[in-house]
């Protein structure tokens, strides 16, 4: 049976850490699902490729204390959560088509956090490489236990 | 093949039923996720599936962004409601579909999820709700029991699924 849905690599802190980074992330899938959880607090960001340029942008619809809409244009990075999180965070990313070398890159985020805030995103990478890494970075440090895993989606 | 998503249990309604209740959860999984196609018996348009979890029914919280029937918003109560479904008023034969995912269930941090729910309808009347759930509670989780809001059933052919996700 093929092997559909794969953790490619995963990482559970033992340690508390400034930024955590997936690498060497293979190119032979077709869809990429990025689980985070944590009980680190505070905006938490997103690079692909270890790339810092101004080549992110991003759409959001949130819920904390308001409810509404904003969006990033030019960024150095993308959230994997938006407005007050307190801790307790969920965050789904899905990178469809990651490996294509033609297209600019997108991204769905999905995350919940500590019962209090509910976000969904739209994101861009305005470059055609491959994704083969992806950074997240906390305001501080993640906590101990926080754990990082991709998957893998084969369309056949 | 790899253990990665498990199907671990299915229910479904061969009669209605006010809970549907998924206990002794394998503690050898990851993540876990449930989805679920549910419908209620309510008079109403509209019903909310709630939680309990290993049989509690306090100390939950939830943020949920919504849109409804041509409004929109977001709203944080202190209750165990994981998302929306149709019930008896709407649109005959049509299921909500939710989609429920708790990482780190046996962890001894406090439990937290996302649920994301739909109903469509051959009406104005629809929702959807992107949900943010807490249970304070460090204790590992091995029960999960859904009901819903009002007390009524979920009708007839309303399928739940539980999956077990590894990460390893």
């Amino acid at each position: 049976m093929p092997s559909t849905y794969e953790p490619i690599v995963t990482n559970t802190l033992t340690t508390t850490a400034n930024s955590v980074t997936l690498s060497s992330i293979p190119s032979t899938y077709t869809d990429l699902v990025v689980v985070v959880a944590t009980t680190t607090g505070g905006d938490i960001n997103f690079r692909i490729n270890g790339d810092t340029g101004a080549n992110y942008s991003q759409t959001v619809i949130y819920g904390y204390s308001s409810f509404g809409s904003t969006k990033s244009t030019n960024a150095t990075y993308n959230w994997l959560n938006y407005g007050s999180n307190s801790g307790n965070l969920l965050a789904i990313l899905q990178l469809n088509n990651y490996s294509s070398t033609t297209a600019n890159k997108t991204s769905i985020v999905r995350d919940a956090a500590n019962g209090a805030t509910s976000d969904v995103m739209a994101g861009l990478w305005r470059s055609t490489a491959a994704i083969t890494s992806l950074t997240f970075t906390p305001p501080s440090t993640f906590a101990v236990g926080s754990t990082f895993t991709i998957y893998g989606i084969k369309a056949a | 093949m790899p253990n990665t998503y498990r199907l671990i249990s299915t229910n479904t309604l061969n009669s209605a039923a006010s809970s549907v209740t998924f206990s002794n959860i394998p503690q050898f999984y990851t993540d876990l996720k449930v989805v679920m196609s549910a419908r209620s018996s309510n008079a109403s348009n509209f019903d909310n599936p709630r939680i309990s979890i290993n049989n509690s029914t306090s100390t939950f919280t939830r943020r949920e962004i919504y849109a409804e029937s041509g409004s929109a918003g977001s709203e944080s109560v202190a209750d165990r409601i994981i998302g929306n479904c149709p019930a008896a008023n709407l649109t005959a034969n049509t299921f909500g579909s939710l989609e429920f995912y708790l990482p780190n269930y046996t962890s001894s941090n406090y439990k937290f999820w996302s649920c994301d729910s739909v109903t469509g309808s051959n009406s104005a009347t629809y929702s959807l709700w992107l949900l943010a759930g807490l249970w304070s509670t460090t204790t590992a989780v091995s029960t999960i029991a859904f009901s819903l809001q009002t007390g009524a059933n979920f009708v007839q052919h309303s399928t739940f699924t539980l999956y077990g996700i590894s990460n390893a």
